[in-house]
């Protein structure tokens, strides 16, 4: 399974035996580059970054490190080795061999499917393409470009799916996700979530640890599937997920752990004192959580949908851990609690589970989501401060399903819009939560240095000390 | 990850849960299954795991690299794991091997295990990927679940026999069973029978002290160094449950064997490579195995080979007889004794330093690899008198550190 580095586009797909397919990707190629150059991390071409590359995919060669400029990455097509006994778990082609090809009756369904999750690729790259102005260290702005570099790989993932497996309307679609734009009014990603703005660091760390992680159960889910390709090349996705998640879960960390500190060496809990010392006040920090985690559960689409019932049922996108799960798979005459309003109160109602596989997978995403919660809490109890961070109720701040519309505070107190008026510059990060955190932007080149609103990282990139030299400007 | 003489301790690998975020990429990677979670915590459990380093690399934060030195009898179980926020304290001390020529090196003075655990983790002091050009080493290719029978062909004595070190050298045929190894690589055995508490035995670990193509060459068989331990590392008598039950073996038992093991301390496949090697007691087997390796290959082979090898006395050298007999041109040998009567204590890195001028000159060379394989305790020791031969030759140890580890020329085996 190793990788063909000799080729222009590393695979290990045997696309050279491919001539039509390989010169299908070699005409995509170089509008990615184009992609690359207009939307990729902004004035950041030139500098040598320390960065990993996939040169297999067994464990001993998918993160090998080295100097690299971001444009000479090599983006290529990695897909987890296959399991020749490898079935359709789940569904009701339950037994049956996994399928190498699309089966005909499902295409239309699994290309919305790769398209919908190729499009949230280069939206993250977009959205994050001026945090490298304003990065708080070496370190960080080393990480900030790996994730860059890894969703740009992700594009790529499922650009050969739908080159390989779609015809001309695959390529169509491939040309297509390179002209959306995130947060462009007339062409925009698909997803709300990555039509929103990563205006500063809080934000991208933020958006790593919910949002990305958002992309590892979507991921997790399509492993799963019946149609062997798409199974095997997210389940190589995931493996470089983890760091995205790792970025985000660590960088909140590092900022509550240099709050906390603050607020010991200074005995104060006041987020003015704090602002003047330079730091984020817990409050503010809370505030930019509910908005991140209530945007990200959003994206696991309506309570009860048709859609992921079809996808279920035709063995397309199974539930997270599939597998491992105890029940008959096929989940027919099964019930799912979903939350709703009735009566003027929150309210659960059961409905057939397979209408409801987007909450069951929202749900298995919270428990995930709540885990790195509490291990930031241990940050805060370790420095003996009483606050704590909280997940905010299911149903706050919420543009999607039967909840939008209506009113709730992060506590799950249904409320009017009077309420909501009076309360949410508690809840959301205000204009000036935002002007404040973008006022503590500044660019940190020097090695060995940190920002003064965050803390140094516990152990270096590849076990590399914290003085390495993550970048050279060049 | 190798423990060529298997005592009742282990280093038993854990994840810590504070730098741990829970992505599963451990779980996935793991050919042995040994790694599971909870809805808190990712733990190892020490029984499957084989030390195969294949989760190390792909984790993303370093949480992955975590080792302890603990009694055997008291590995951290899952269930204890899995409640963990933190990773627990070292144990109480462990002490040094009364019985090997090893200066406790100060760095670890007093520092008990706290020193010897620190030294596993992230901060290795070795090279965490193989030199370039060795073989590609098969590993877990039995496990626990199905491990596989090897037959006992050989056992003899390979110290003097009237001293207290009583060292075994044991030949284990596989028959027509596959086991392609390398030298460097290790194995598990499986001792029979159960512990106090009525569980099996966990596997211990011996480095291989025969070449590739079989301790006899062109047969399927290998060959183990193993001391017998009659006394834990205080000093109390105790039964190695597994190096005695290999010690008492006759030719035609049969052995339940796991492995192979490692994938990192392997020698390059160049004839050009130096081998500078570094070892106590039974920490000889691996460089036994490669110096074999390379006399095999010597009509094609033009690298040098220098071994310094610390033992208490010449009579409890193993293979004493064997290593003299070699031609003085083909490896430089250099034995550090420090138990000789009349005679002050050597230690190995006494001798390094004495020919310093030969060390700097091979470690001058990008051809040359260095392996260290015994006692824990002398890792720092080797390392500072690296640090002191590179200085006094005007070079900078600390890049030459650096190049050695991130070209995987530079190996510990220690335990």
């Amino acid at each position: 399974m190793s990788i063909d580095y000799a080729q222009k586009i590393p695979n290990n797909v045997n696309l050279s035996e491919d001539r039509a397919l390989q010169r299908a990707l070699e005409h995509w190629q170089p509008n990615y580059i184009e992609w690359w150059r207009e939307m990729g991390p902004d004035g950041s071409q030139d500098f040598d970054v320390y960065l990993r590359t996939a040169v297999s995919v067994d464990p001993s060669g998918w993160a090998h490190f080295d100097y690299l400029k971001m444009p000479d990455y090599r983006w290529g097509i990695f897909l987890a080795a296959p399991d020749p006994a490898r079935q359709v778990n789940f569904g009701e082609h339950k037994g049956e061999a996994a399928w190498q090809d699309v089966p005909g009756e499902h295409r239309a369904n699994l290309r919305r499917i790769i398209v919908t999750q190729g499009d949230t690729e280069p939206a993250s790259v977009e959205q994050q393409r001026h945090l490298g102005l304003t990065a708080p260290s070496q370190y960080d702005l080393r990480n900030l470009f790996q994730v860059n570099v890894e969703e740009g790989r992700h594009l790529w993932a499922m650009v050969y799916l739908l080159h390989r497996y779609f015809g001309r309307d695959g390529r169509e679609e491939a040309e297509a996700l390179l002209q959306r734009r995130s947060g462009d009014t007339d062409h925009p990603r698909i997803l709300g979530a990555f039509n929103e703005r990563t205006p500063d660091w809080l934000a991208f760390f933020m958006f790593t640890y919910f949002t990305d992680r958002d992309g590892k159960f979507q991921l997790c889910a399509l492993a799963e599937s019946g149609f062997d390709p798409l199974a095997r090349t997210t389940k190589f996705m995931l493996t470089e997920e983890a760091h995205h998640m790792f970025v985000g879960e660590s960088g909140v960390a590092r900022v509550i752990q240099r709050t906390c500190e603050a607020m010991r060496e200074h005995k104060s809990e006041d987020p003015a004192t704090l602002r003047a010392l330079g730091v984020i006040d817990l409050p503010t920090i809370q505030r930019y959580l509910n908005f991140h985690y209530s945007v990200t559960i959003d994206l696991f689409g309506a309570d009860q949908s048709s859609n992921a019932a079809i996808f279920y049922g035709a063995g397309l996108k199974g539930r997270f851990e599939e597998t491992k799960r105890a029940d008959d798979h096929v989940l027919k005459g099964m019930t799912y609690p979903i939350l709703e309003v009735a009566g003027g109160k929150l309210t659960e109602r059961a409905v057939p589970m397979l209408n409801a596989l987007n909450e069951v997978l929202r749900d298995d995403y919270i428990k995930d989501s709540m885990g790195g919660v509490a291990r930031w809490n241990k940050v805060i109890e370790k420095h003996g401060v009483a606050f704590r961070l909280q997940v905010p109720h299911k149903a706050f701040n919420r543009r999607i399903g039967t909840l939008a519309g209506h009113h709730v505070t992060p506590d799950g107190q249904l409320v009017d819009e009077a309420t909501w008026q009076a309360g949410v510059r508690q809840w959301l990060p205000t204009d000036e939560d935002r002007a404040y955190v973008a006022s503590l932007m500044g660019r940190v080149t020097e090695r060995a240095r940190y920002a003064n609103w965050i803390s140094p990282p516990v152990v270096g990139i590849n076990r590399q000390p914290l003085d390495f030299e993550y970048i050279r400007f060049n | 990850m190798d423990a060529s003489v298997t005592t009742a301790v282990v280093k038993q690998h854990l994840i810590d849960p504070e730098i741990c975020i829970r992505c599963n990429t451990c779980e996935e990677t793991c050919p042995v299954h040994a790694i599971t979670h909870d809805s808190r915590n990712y733990v190892v459990r020490a029984d499957v795991c084989g030390s195969c380093l294949a989760c190390i690399a792909p984790c993303p934060t370093g949480a992955i690299d975590n080792w302890r030195v603990v009694a055997a009898a008291q590995t951290y179980p899952i269930e204890e794991q899995l409640l963990w926020d933190v990773l627990p304290p070292a144990p109480a001390s462990i002490t040094e091997d009364p019985g090997v020529a090893v200066a406790p090196p100060a760095a670890n003075a007093g520092g008990g295990l706290a020193a010897v655990a620190q030294a596993f983790s992230d901060s290795a002091p070795g090279a965490t990927i193989p030199p370039a050009g060795a073989a590609h080493p098969q590993v877990n290719l039995y496990t626990h679940r199905e491990p596989v029978t090897a037959t006992v062909v050989g056992n003899i004595r390979v110290t003097d026999g009237d001293v207290e070190s009583d060292t075994h050298h044991i030949v284990l045929d596989f028959g027509a069973k596959p086991f392609p190894v390398l030298e460097g690589q290790s194995i598990g055995v499986l001792p029979p029978g159960v512990d106090a508490a009525g569980r099996t035995h966990v596997a211990r670990q011996y480095s291989l002290s025969s070449p590739r193509d079989g301790e006899r060459r062109g047969y399927n068989n290998i060959a183990l160094t193993v001391k017998r331990v009659t006394a834990d590392h205080a000093g109390a008598p105790v039964r190695g449950v597994c190096s005695n039950y290999l010690c008492d073996l006759a030719k035609g038992d049969i052995v339940q064997v796991i492995g192979p093991f490692g994938n990192t301390f392997l020698m390059p496949d160049h004839p050009r490579a130096n081998l500078l090697m570094i070892c106590t007691g039974t920490g000889s087997a691996p460089m036994r195995a490669m110096t074999e390796r390379r006399r095999r290959l010597r009509a094609d082979a033009d690298g040098k080979l220098m071994l310094f090898f610390g033992a208490r006395t010449a009579r409890e050298l193993p293979y004493f007889g064997p290593l003299m007999n070699l031609p003085r041109d083909f490896i430089d040998i250099n034995l550090a004794f420090s138990r000789t009567p009349d005679t002050p204590k050597r230690y190995v890195q006494d001798l390094m330093r004495e020919r310093g001028d030969d060390v700097a000159a091979l470690l001058e060379s990008p051809d040359t690899h260095v392996y260290v394989c015994g006692l824990k305790s002398m890792e720092q020791g080797v390392l500072d008198a690296l640090r002191a031969v590179c200085e006094q030759h005007g070079a900078d140890w600390n890049a030459r550190w650096r190049e050695l580890k991130s070209e995987g020329r530079l190996h510990f085996e220690t335990y």
